[in-house]
């Protein structure tokens, strides 16, 4: 079906737009941004901040004929409404007028802030929000600078605690119920709710109702005010200084799009990015923590040769005589980029070897935390490291070491001692560990290669979808690691004798672009990311339930 | 020739031991002239650093202080404040800073030049009557030497430092001291001729006077009268101008202009040799001083058509030193006014200032007094 | 394209140099007698003018409670990135606990500060004074960066130009609000 548009014409303007969508939304899609609060693209529409007053009109008509009233040079007699109305509650119409930057529209807005900055309090400079705030914002660009109000504010609770993860203010609450909708919407339960009237109406919580929801949060990033603010990150460091890297989550298949937001090579919180195809603008309150992971004390801190520290260079130059000696098998994980596990491939095929993979599976929620709980499963069959989904433990490999078919395990990531590893199966093989965390199998390891975490380096995922997903480089690695792609195509090049390029991460991306055929024209897949054909892996019984934006059998596109 | 030295030269005629006290006497008379020159060089630094920061409203240095000497009550403050142990404090930096030679330069000029540069200010101290005492019923000089020719050797040996200055330019191998010593040679050249000239017409006017009018002392004393900055007023002025442009002095101290020459000749220099050079400067204008009073200023003579009655014996010829001296200080001081009032000509002004007025003037004046003296 | 300045013709007086030179003399001369303006810094104390920037310190209100609330908004400011602050919750059993937040360390490096007065400017309460110090040194740059203690010690107690955080406490206090 072909979709229907309508002509509107914005600040004198025609545009041709996308029929059945808000004033709002439309002039946003033609770059006309329209203040608002409490209007938010993926939640219901309840018009209560009157923030986006505009003017509209429609074409006026003869009071007699019905007929469309049109001036000599085929503009048509506009009827302007008697009084501004709610863009965001307001649907487009065939030859609907908008206007959004009259007098009389800044003089509403500077109105609705007047109103709004009433009872708000003016302590920005302990506030979480200042610097996000879209009341600061909109106060700065549309209000008056100065205030009539002599009389007190009200008071209301501060420091409410909701579920141990929140703060609630209810002074600086705005009454837009964003948070109220969130829970009810998406979460799926109510927890907000407003209480008293008038003035006096304030935000609160149900009694009873802190609860276990695992997207909480998201009430947090959508408070457009310091209301609701999230405790872990209080008072931890002011937005202005975090800088912002666009990211995936780390979680789960879901391939949750995040930012990360870090100062100094500390990384203070993450939070959703909107992509409307994988997440809309939500993600999980546990996927929010992930980079806990990566804390100092779990980090394999330098490169080990026979457990006593070394070079990271002198590691991998004892990897490549290791491996050059035959028999191994190479264990790659579900958190590596494709371009490495297309580079574990190439090593694979350089050294004859068969690699491994085990699964990580847990509950799948059906919203955004999925039953794979690595982010990258799909990677390792597009790139061909495996070709059925994994096994739980690696139990089979083990009795291979025992049975002396494999002499040599390159072990990513994964902690071997968990996944059917014996404390003797590291003496009758030489193991290799490379990752970026401490464990039970680095600590007897022959040579450990400190590898860098999600958030120090960048590639692309694949998540339940099939749907391909850029990251960035968030903060910087610890000096001695080593990047993932360069330590893979360093031992490459010694293992198979062959001039393998620079080992720049584009120029891997782009030779297996090259050579994948599921993955041409990935090279570059933006911000939201393209989705690629799957179809091979049909027969493959995946763990992950139908979710947000995913079905199990027809997947979405 | 009536020397000071006549006193042990009769000795001298008698053994070889008079021969040897009269050398070794003769060598104490040098190094005390010597000594002379280099004090007022020495106080003249510190003066002009006084005298500058006094004019700028500044109280100029007063901070440096030598441990013992400074505890000295009151003797210690005064030096203190006064800028003096600063004098010392430079020189011992001068002394003991390393002293490195530039790669670049041809080391045998590029060493002798400070030598050079230094050394004809200390002979024509020689000549200089720093004051008179009597013998015999006539009047003698304090001089090292006194012979005939003596204003003859003067301008001979005064004009030799211009190869000091010449010697280190060229052999820095360096453009900014190069053409600073190509100014300086020029102007030295150019005001020489002026000097020349006002000398020869104060020579001939001497000549009426007294017997020997190449003799510097008799020069001096033929001032007994009037003093010769009087009778010859223009013949004064242009001497003086001359003086300042051969010390290198502003307003003409184009050879070292800091603007556009880094610091003229002594720019490849460091240490010791940059304290001859800049030594060097302070004793040319010390003895530019000393000839100017001598000449034109009365040398001892205390006012024009008075002097110190020889009757007093020795106490005149402190008092005749101490005048002389006075007035070498005025000068210096009048020298360093000089430089902090005005700012510094253009090059081509100053070749033009040299030859097209003061030159002219030179002629003129002397044909004036030729007219005078035949009439 | 060179610009030609019209110059008056010199006199022939003018051209000599003298007069100038002989009133220039004159004018030098009376200078050399002049009082000195040079202060003698270490026993001649100067005389600092209203508004002069010295170091930055941290100042309290008079009640003795910290004004800072550590905002950042100075460490945002600062252009040669001379404070850091490390901001923490003012604990609930505070009789200021209704601020909420302050600072719980607040370093100055003073080796890098610059005396801009950007920071006081910024600052939303009158926390941060550049007051009169100027004489800062010290053996080791450790020594140079002051901590919280030290910038409150510089600072001292000055006068409450905002009276925001009162009313806030007025009004709940009035409400029986529960801060």
């Amino acid at each position: 079906m072909e979709k229907q548009t309508v002509k509107i014409n914005v600040n004198g303007v025609d545009y041709e737009v996308e029929a059945g969508q808000n004033v709002l939304e439309a002039c946003r899609k033609v770059g006309v941004e329209i203040p608002h609060f409490c209007y938010h693209e993926n939640l219901s529409v309840v018009g209560n901040c009157r923030m986006c007053l505009v003017m509209t009109g429609m074409p006026a008509r003869d009071r007699a004929t019905g007929q469309v009233l049109q001036k000599a040079d085929g503009t048509f007699e506009i009827a302007w409404a008697p009084k501004p109305a709610i863009a965001c509650g307001t649907r487009v119409a065939e030859n609907m007028h908008v206007i959004t930057d009259s007098d009389e529209v800044r003089r509403c807005r500077e109105s609705v802030l007047e109103f709004i900055l009433l009872n708000h309090p003016l302590d920005c400079p302990i506030c979480d929000k200042a610097g996000e705030c879209r009341l600061q914002e909109y106060s700065h660009a549309f209000g008056s600078g100065k205030s009539r109000y002599v009389e007190s504010k009200n008071v209301k609770p501060k420091k409410v605690n909701v579920a141990n993860k929140i703060m609630l203010d209810a002074e600086r609450c705005i009454q837009c119920s964003r948070c109220i909708r969130i829970s009810r919407e998406i979460g799926g339960k109510d927890i907000f709710g407003f209480t008293k009237r008038g003035s006096k109406t304030e935000i609160s919580v149900y009694e009873g109702a802190d609860n276990e929801s695992n997207y909480l949060l998201n009430v947090v990033d959508c408070c457009p005010v310091g209301a609701l603010t999230e405790k872990e990150f209080r008072f931890e460091m002011r937005t202005w200084f975090l800088k912002v890297t666009d990211s995936i989550c780390a979680e789960s298949s879901a391939g949750v799009n995040t930012r990360v937001w870090s100062r100094e090579g500390k990384i203070y919180r993450i939070t959703p990015r909107k992509n409307p195809f994988v997440n809309d603008a939500w993600m999980s309150d546990s996927g929010r923590y992930v980079y806990d992971r990566f804390e100092k004390g779990n980090r394999l801190e330098s490169a080990r040769i026979d457990s006593s520290p070394s070079d990271k260079g002198y590691a991998a130059q004892r990897c490549v005589e290791i491996l050059k000696l035959g028999k191994v098998a190479i264990v790659a994980n579900g958190w590596q980029t494709v371009e490495e596990q297309f580079l574990i491939g190439e090593l694979a095929k350089a050294c004859d070897a068969k690699v491994y993979m085990a699964s990580h599976v847990d509950e799948d929620d059906g919203k955004l935390v999925s039953a794979d709980r690595t982010p990258n499963l799909r990677g390792a069959l597009v790139t061909g490291l495996i070709s059925e989904y994994p096994k739980p433990d690696l139990k089979e490999l083990a009795e291979k070491v025992r049975s002396g078919e494999v002499k040599t395990v390159l072990c990513f990531r994964e902690d071997l001692i968990d996944l059917g590893f014996e404390p003797k199966d590291f003496k009758s093989a030489n193991i290799i560990y490379c990752g970026a965390l401490e464990n039970d199998t680095s600590r007897d390891a022959k040579v450990c290669v400190p590898l860098r975490s999600e958030f120090e380096k960048e590639g692309m995922w694949i998540n339940r979808q099939f749907r391909v997903q850029k990251f960035d480089r968030a903060v910087e690695a610890p000096k001695n690691s080593y990047c993932d792609c360069e330590f893979l195509v360093a031992v490459l090049r010694e293992v198979s004798g062959a001039s393998f390029e620079t080992p720049s991460i584009k120029r891997v991306r782009k030779v297996m672009c090259e050579k994948i055929p599921a993955l041409r024209g990935c090279e570059n897949v933006g911000k939201l990311g393209v989705l690629i054909d799957g179809s091979a892996f049909a027969h493959i019984a995946f763990p992950e339930t139908d979710a947000m934006h995913f079905k199990k059998d027809s997947r979405e596109a | 020739m009536v020397t000071l030295c006549e006193i042990t030269a009769g000795a001298a005629e008698a053994s070889i031991w008079g021969v040897v006290g009269h050398v070794l006497l003769l060598f104490l008379f040098s190094f005390i002239a010597a000594m002379v020159v280099m004090t007022f060089a020495g106080l003249s630094v510190v003066a002009e650093r006084k005298v500058c920061a006094f004019i700028q409203g500044r109280l100029g240095p007063n901070r440096t202080a030598i441990p013992i000497v400074a505890a000295i009550p009151l003797l210690g403050n005064f030096l203190k404040r006064n800028g003096l142990m600063q004098l010392l404090a430079d020189a011992l930096k001068f002394l003991f800073k390393e002293d490195p030679i530039p790669g670049h330069v041809n080391k045998f000029w590029y060493m002798a030049a400070p030598a050079m540069f230094l050394a004809p200010v200390l002979i024509v101290g020689a000549v200089i009557p720093f004051g008179v005492y009597w013998s015999d019923g006539s009047m003698h000089p304090i001089a090292v030497a006194d012979f005939d020719l003596s204003i003859i050797f003067m301008l001979a040996i005064s004009s030799l430092t211009v190869f000091g200055g010449l010697m280190a330019g060229w052999s820095s191998n360096s453009k900014l001291p190069y053409i600073a010593a190509t100014r300086s040679g020029a102007q030295i050249i150019s005001y020489e001729l002026t000097m020349g000239i006002t000398i020869v017409t104060l020579v001939i006017w001497a000549a009426t006077m007294v017997e020997n009018p190449l003799n510097i002392f008799e020069v001096a004393a033929a001032q007994s009268g009037l003093w010769f900055c009087i009778t010859q007023p223009l013949g004064a002025f242009l001497f003086l101008v001359a003086l300042f442009a051969e010390t290198n002095r502003l307003p003409f101290d184009v050879s070292e202009s800091e603007a556009d020459l880094v610091s003229g000749v002594h720019t490849e220099y460091g240490s010791f040799k940059f304290g001859l050079f800049y030594v060097g400067e302070y004793g040319h204008m010390a003895l530019a001083s000393m000839l100017f009073v001598t000449l034109f200023l009365g040398a001892w003579y205390p006012f024009p058509g008075c002097e110190w009655p020889s009757d007093w014996g020795w106490i005149s010829s402190v008092l005749s030193v101490f005048t002389f001296l006075v007035k070498v200080a005025f000068m210096i001081f009048f020298f360093i006014w000089m430089r902090w009032t005005l700012p510094r000509f253009r090059y081509d002004q100053v070749m033009r200032l040299g030859w097209s007025v003061l030159v002219p003037l030179g002629i003129a004046n002397f044909v004036f007094y030729l007219v005078l003296i035949s009439l | 394209m060179a610009i030609i300045v019209e110059r008056r013709r010199l006199t022939w007086m003018e051209r000599t140099y003298l007069p100038q030179i002989v009133s220039g003399l004159w004018i030098t001369l009376k200078n050399l007698f002049k009082p000195k303006v040079t202060l003698e810094y270490p026993e001649q104390a100067p005389i600092l003018p209203p508004g002069y920037r010295g170091a930055p310190t941290l100042v309290m209100d008079s009640a003795g409670r910290e004004k800072c609330v550590s905002c950042q908004l100075c460490e945002f400011v600062c252009p040669p990135k001379a404070i850091k602050i490390v901001p923490g919750e003012i604990s609930g059993n505070s009789e200021y606990a209704y601020i909420e937040k302050a600072p719980k360390e607040f370093e100055i490096n003073m080796l890098r500060c610059i005396f801009c007065g950007y920071c006081e400017e910024a600052c939303p309460e009158k926390a941060i004074v550049l007051q009169q110090e100027f004489s800062l040194n010290g053996r080791t740059r450790a020594e140079m960066i002051r901590n919280k203690k030290q910038l409150y010690e510089a600072g001292g107690v000055l006068p409450d130009k905002i009276k925001k955080w009162k009313k806030v406490k007025d009004t709940a206090d009035l409400e029986g609000g529960s801060h």
